[in-house]
């Protein structure tokens, strides 16, 4: 954990790119989960999760482990198929498309590439590409997906490094970086792409205890400036009490609680939750 | 017993190239259908899949030696037609033989890049086909390496199969050499073992090299 004076140096740092953000619960979400179930064989996980993401909200998800955490962000990111219900973004459904005679069916390869262009993501294993160095793990995807002409992509993406502060190890493969390193180069890899909503997949639970700040300094930094989404799945309680707007209690394949920080951290009467927390915090 | 091995060298060398040819082109070949078919066995059409599997199978099921000779002898019985030279048919029996093999060299290490990174490039939106072009391939690529030096000097003793249908290769020329001078029957064989070793040597060297580059390929 940073101590609070480096929090303070950060603050002013970044003073003035600090965008103002109240979260419009009134605006149109960009994502809607509606009832939406998901089984692995006969583990029926996921049992109708209805949730509404706005734009730039930060939202945290706490719970058990093997709750369906991660499998609620996988199937955003199209990495994970619902098993029923709907995923809408923007307006659009995710999972499906509807034919000429307007029957919905199974979404193409083509639909989820046209819809997933918004949503980025960064993963527990970081899944660097090892063949690729730093700078080049951040180039390619632009020129590739985005088309960006190259010397565009690498300013863009040296400018994202820098940001993540491993602006000086650009040349370097992703094997000689520590764990919390190779984790900014999977944030500044992600945010290249300027995606609309972001998810974050336990993404400091694979790292060494002392590597956890660095990663953490990073994602808190970006909840105060970017005007994305963001949704993290994540075990470290206090971090998401810090920056989310909103935080969702997994159990038993529903959401349990849900609201601010301090509501579902601090004064919520749930009893599966106090359970759940009192095992955390003695850990 | 020595005096004779100059004449040995200088008679079966006549068919170092034939030998050599055919190996580069043979094993240019089987790389080709290795890729082709090994990719084909991945697809999602399950009508590409079956075609391929059914390739694989056969040219891995049956003798390479009956596969030259149903190409040299039987087909052009059969339907009265000439496919092609000696030299081609040896090429082409060897490539689709081979190319089965290291097809399967070539699906499972596309199936051993570790899955995180076709999820990395989905969340980066890659297509299908930029995943495999820029991110399962490259690192597949060398973990084919070894496999690929292995077979390689595989292919090049297979060529010594073609001397059977008559094709003009050092084994072909060891055994005229032979048949009029049977006393040499044993240094020419050895003379013919000497010559194979040292053109796999480069071979046997790249695949040594290849297994230290797969060894450097693994994931972060």
């Amino acid at each position: 954990m940073a101590t609070r004076e480096e929090e303070m140096t950060t603050q002013d740092q970044t003073d003035e790119e600090v965008v103002e953000q109240e979260v419009d619960y009134n605006a149109n979400p960009i994502v809607s989960y509606k009832d939406v179930h998901k089984s692995f064989g006969d583990v029926h996980v996921l049992k109708g999760i209805n949730l509404d993401i706005y734009p730039s909200e930060k939202i945290a998800i706490i719970g058990p482990s093997g709750s369906g955490k991660t499998t609620i962000i996988r199937m955003l990111m199209t990495l994970e198929e619902p098993s029923e219900g709907d995923i809408i973004v923007d307006g659009e459904n995710l999972w499906k498309m509807e034919k000429g005679n307007g029957e919905m069916v199974r979404a193409s390869d083509k639909h989820l590439h046209g819809i997933r262009d918004d949503i980025g993501m960064v993963f527990q294993h970081f899944n660097l590409f090892p063949h690729k160095t730093i700078l080049n793990n951040c180039v390619m995807p632009l020129t590739s997906v985005r088309k960006m002409p190259k010397n565009e992509a690498i300013e863009l993406s040296k400018e994202m490094l820098s940001r993540v502060g491993l602006g000086d190890k650009l040349d370097m493969y992703p094997s000689s970086l520590s764990g919390g390193q190779k984790q900014r180069v999977a944030m500044a890899r992600a945010l290249v792409m300027k995606p609309k909503i972001m998810l974050f997949d336990e993404v400091t639970s694979a790292l060494d205890p002392e590597l956890v700040g660095e990663v953490l300094e990073v994602i808190r930094d970006l909840a105060r400036t970017e005007e994305m989404a963001m949704v993290m799945v994540t075990h470290e309680m206090d971090f998401a009490l810090e920056i989310a707007d909103r935080v969702l209690f997994l159990d038993g394949g529903k959401i349990a609680e849900s609201g601010s920080a301090s509501e579902v951290i601090e004064h919520s009467e749930n009893p599966r939750l106090q359970d759940f927390l009192k095992r955390f915090r003695a850990d | 017993m020595f005096e004779s091995v100059p004449d040995i060298i200088r008679y079966v060398i006549q068919g170092f190239g034939v030998t050599t040819s055919i190996f580069l082109a043979a094993a240019a070949f089987s790389y080709v259908m290795a890729f082709v078919a090994g990719l084909c066995r991945l697809s999602n059409i399950t009508i590409i899949r079956g075609i391929t599997a059914v390739y694989v199978e056969f040219f891995r099921g049956t003798s390479l030696i009956v596969q030259l000779f149903w190409l040299q002898y039987a087909i052009p019985m059969l339907l009265g037609i000439n496919i092609a030279s000696a030299w081609w048919i040896g090429v082409i029996a060897i490539g689709l033989n081979y190319g089965a093999y290291l097809s399967e060299v070539v699906r499972t290490s596309v199936i051993s890049v570790d899955k995180g990174q076709t999820e990395a490039s989905i969340a980066l939106n890659m297509t299908r086909f930029q995943r495999m072009r820029l991110v399962i391939l490259p690192q597949a690529l060398r973990l084919m390496l070894p496999e690929f030096g292995n077979y390689s000097i595989q292919i090049l003793k297979g060529t010594s199969l073609v001397s059977l249908i008559g094709v003009t290769d050092i084994l072909y020329f060891g055994d005229v050499y032979r048949s009029s001078n049977l006393s040499e029957g044993a240094m020419v064989y050895f003379i013919l073992l000497i010559i194979y070793f040292i053109i796999a040597l480069p071979l046997i060297y790249l695949s040594k090299k290849g297994e230290k580059i797969a060894k450097k390929g693994a994931a972060t």
